[in-house]
């Protein structure tokens, strides 16, 4: 018996990462790659490390109950996530919310899409070892912070969103604090385009790395901000306008470069349309009325089902509610942005190199702990 | 109630005495009987001609006529140069003072407080109680780790890092190694720090740390190049590789960057890559490879690196202070005499004094100028980094080159030149 020769292996080439769930650089969620020196050749994602079965939860809980479990998932943005909730139990039961209440709910989901967003992009800007861009977003979040916890009671989890309408009026003299913390916000993210998205080095790394084509966005049906950065303008607020959103002048911003720039972009044009969104519903809002439409002590409506949805900080956020007359329904079934851009993962990471794992990961707009549900 | 609210002043004046209190207490009780066992048992060393028992040394310690010469005896010894003054303690020192100062200064540019209440004043003694938190903190060394080299390493790399703090001057005459290729020393010693990277990483036994020491042994290699480029054209017109003549030079004519802003500019970023901060820190990028090639440290194996980590940057910035900015160049700022009236034994040489504190000062400004980039930047990828290194950078180190060669020939420089005082 002489030494046995063995040949190297393609295989054998390749170092293979666990990336999460105790990495620094992906959150509640880990997705095995393997490397072929700095390239990335091979990814497999694996969510599923904080499921929580919110939807078996809701079957065994009546409607009113099922709010403030419901917002878990995504707490950070919790106004809209109960939104989509509401709008589909109201059209199970058909009722109609107040014209001031609408308004309220869609001013409390703007600010919460501006708390997402603003915490988002703090973690991109760790991600890319920016720690300016860290503490800059996730101070200023505050603002709006500050704002919920006046309008709600709560700073993140506001259970606000009601079937019928929202929970309780606006405290006096919210409007003149909200505009004026929207026209510092709006000082701000100018500050953040100067030392963040104008930045050589920024851009050097994010523009034209991880390319979704248009095409490929839709085949993989991408949402949200990363559909939008693609050069698909699809905003649910346009495209399927709920309560007042059709009487609101305001662009979707999209843009058509379809990189990982593009994808750390567009949120950012969000927030800034966020603002002159915020202001004009501001401006229309009836100055008083009924915020909410009472209901029964156990509402229940007739046997049917529902599927609403609205644009979430992620992008299109459903709820599917199937009703058999009883006080709880019978199923319910989310479909979250998160999961639905996690998709992409893969497509996008496999060919690139393992320095732009961070920038990629993140520009997807993926909220971990949502997409397991 | 916040820090700045509740804060009485009274209250801290009492805390500080109470503080001396006890700190005379222990002295007395403890310190003074411990000098008086030392004092007994070792042997003093001879005072000129006559030799120094206890007895006469602790008289000495009294009379201050006579404690000076004590004193200057001491300053003068190897011992203290390379423990104290240019050496170890004062490279330490300042990378302490740079660890605080980097800390508020990064604070206050997120808009946020940095370290606060840790000894009462801003935080002062956060840094120590960090230090006393990594002592007393376990080592982790990985199972299938190589433990002789994982062990060895990081004092390596402090080790490294002090040789490097011994070759600056910091004032005329003060410097542990005067050696005539001083230069060329310091680059010999920068050359241990990829090989001590890639060791640790190597004898860690893992993938991220693996990964982060490959990518250090690319960035210090792609970055050397320009490196010492950028130190040639200053040996250029200084003519020498000794560090105190390339300082000696520069005050006969003029700081030199002022004739060399390129080199000088290149010299900072290859600074920046070397000393591996943001934004060429991609061998502990955390996002991407946890921590780099300290993942596996722990406690003070992790705390011997980044002091390893910050004497160094106190070197590099000394290093750009002496060939650049003209190393001790100033203006005597202290008087001559410290009381009128008095005729004693001199106790301090102006000179050499102000040449300390302009020394130190401009070595700060260079530090803080290292920090500012960790505010303002991202992380750069690889591959761009090595294409800055190898293309950009070496191209740019050699234009300045030239102008050096051009200023020598021109008699503008050099024996003789024209701007030569």
């Amino acid at each position: 018996m002489g030494l046995q020769v063995v040949k190297e292996t393609e295989e054998d080439r390749l170092m293979t990462l666990s990336v999460g769930p105790q990495h620094p650089g992906s959150g509640h969620f880990r997705f095995v790659i393997k490397v072929d020196g700095d390239y990335i050749v091979y990814c497999d994602p694996d969510p599923g490390y904080v499921h929580r079965g919110e939807e078996k939860m809701a079957e065994y809980r009546n409607v009113i109950q099922n709010i403030p479990h419901l917002e878990r998932p995504v707490i950070h943005d919790s106004n809209n996530i109960t939104y989509a909730y509401s709008l589909a139990i109201e059209e199970l039961m058909a009722i109609e919310v107040p014209r001031r209440g609408q308004f309220i709910r869609a001013i409390a989901s703007e600010l919460n899409r501006q708390v997402y967003t603003l915490y988002w992009l703090a973690i991109y800007g760790i991600f890319l070892g920016h720690s300016t861009m860290f503490m800059w977003p996730a101070g200023d979040r505050e603002l709006f912070i500050d704002l919920l916890e006046r309008l709600t009671g709560a700073r993140v989890t506001h259970a606000y969103n009601i079937p019928g309408g929202v929970r309780n009026d606006m405290p006096q003299g919210f409007k003149e604090k909200c505009l004026s913390h929207i026209a510092y916000f709006e000082k701000r993210l100018r500050e953040y385009e100067d030392i963040f998205y104008n930045m050589p080095l920024f851009r050097q790394r994010t523009e034209g790395v991880g390319i979704l084509t248009k095409e490929d966005a839709i085949k993989l049906g991408v949402t949200g901000s990363v559909l939008r950065a693609s050069g698909v303008p699809y905003d649910i607020r346009k495209v399927e306008p709920y309560d007042v959103y059709n009487e609101i002048d305001f662009k979707v911003q999209y843009m058509k470069t379809c990189d990982s720039f593009a994808r750390s972009y567009v949120p950012f044009l969000d927030m800034k349309e966020s603002c002159n969104i915020m202001r004009q519903l501001l401006d229309k809002m009836p100055d008083s009325g009924d915020v909410r439409t009472k209901l029964q002590p156990n509402p229940k409506g007739p046997p049917g089902e529902s599927y609403r949805r609205v644009e979430s900080g992620r992008g299109a956020l459903g709820y599917y509610i199937v009703s058999d007359g009883t006080p709880k329904p019978y199923r319910v079934k989310i479909s979250v942005g998160s999961f639905r851009n996690m998709l992409a993962l893969n497509h996008l990471l496999v060919g690139n190199k393992l320095a732009d794992m961070p920038s990629i990961y993140w520009s997807l707009n993926y909220w971990p702990v949502e997409a397991d549900r | 109630m916040s820090y700045t609210e509740s804060f009485r002043f009274g209250e801290f004046i009492g805390s500080v005495l109470w503080l001396v209190f006890w700190v005379l207490i222990i002295f007395s009780l403890v310190g003074l009987p411990l000098l008086f066992v030392v004092l007994f048992y070792v042997p003093l060393p001879p005072l000129g001609d006559t030799p120094l028992t206890p007895y006469l040394f602790l008289t000495m310690v009294v009379d201050p006529t006579r404690t000076v010469p004590i004193i200057k005896f001491l300053i003068h010894t190897d011992l203290f140069r390379v423990a104290a003054f240019p050496g170890f303690m004062y490279a330490a020192l300042i990378a302490a003072a740079t660890i605080f100062i980097e800390r508020k200064f990064l604070a206050k540019m997120q808009l946020r407080y940095g370290p606060l209440y840790v000894g009462k004043v801003e935080g002062i003694l956060q840094l120590m109680a960090d230090g006393l938190k990594l002592i007393s903190k376990e080592i982790i060394v990985p199972a299938a780790a190589d433990k002789p080299i994982f062990w060895a390493a990081p004092v390596a790399f402090v080790a490294v890092a002090g040789a490097l703090a011994a070759l600056i001057p910091v004032a005329p005459g003060w410097v542990v190694a005067d050696v005539d290729v001083g230069l060329l020393a310091i680059f010999a010693i920068l050359g241990f720090f990829p090989l001590i990277t890639l060791l640790f990483a190597w004898a860690s036994n893992s993938k991220y740390p693996f990964i982060g020491g490959l990518r250090a042994l690319h960035q210090i290699i792609a970055f050397e190049i320009p490196f010492i480029i950028a130190a040639l054209s200053v040996v250029i017109l200084a003519g020498t590789l000794n560090l105190t003549g390339i300082v000696e030079s520069q005050m006969a004519s003029y700081w030199f960057v002022f004739f060399l802003p390129i080199s000088a500019f290149v010299f900072y970023i290859s600074s920046l890559a070397e000393l591996e901060r943001i934004p060429f820190d991609l061998p502990e990028a955390e996002s991407e490879i946890v921590a780099g090639w300290i993942t596996e440290t722990s406690g003070m194996i992790y705390g011997l690196i980044q002091l390893g980590t910050y004497v160094k940057l106190y070197a590099l910035a000394a290093l750009f202070v002496v060939l650049f900015l003209g190393g001790w160049a100033g203006p005597v700022i202290f008087p001559q005499e410290i009381l009128p009236g008095y005729t004693g034994e001199k106790i301090y040489n102006p000179t050499t004094l102000s040449a300390i504190f302009w020394f130190t000062i401009k070595t700060f400004g260079v530090i803080m100028l290292m920090l500012l980039p960790r505010g303002i930047s991202t992380r750069i990828r690889i591959d761009i980094l090595l294409h800055t290194g190898w293309y950009k950078l070496i191209v740019l180190s050699f234009i300045n080159m030239f102008v050096a060669l051009a200023l020598i020939y021109g008699g503008v420089l050099g024996p003789g030149g024209l701007l030569v005082r």
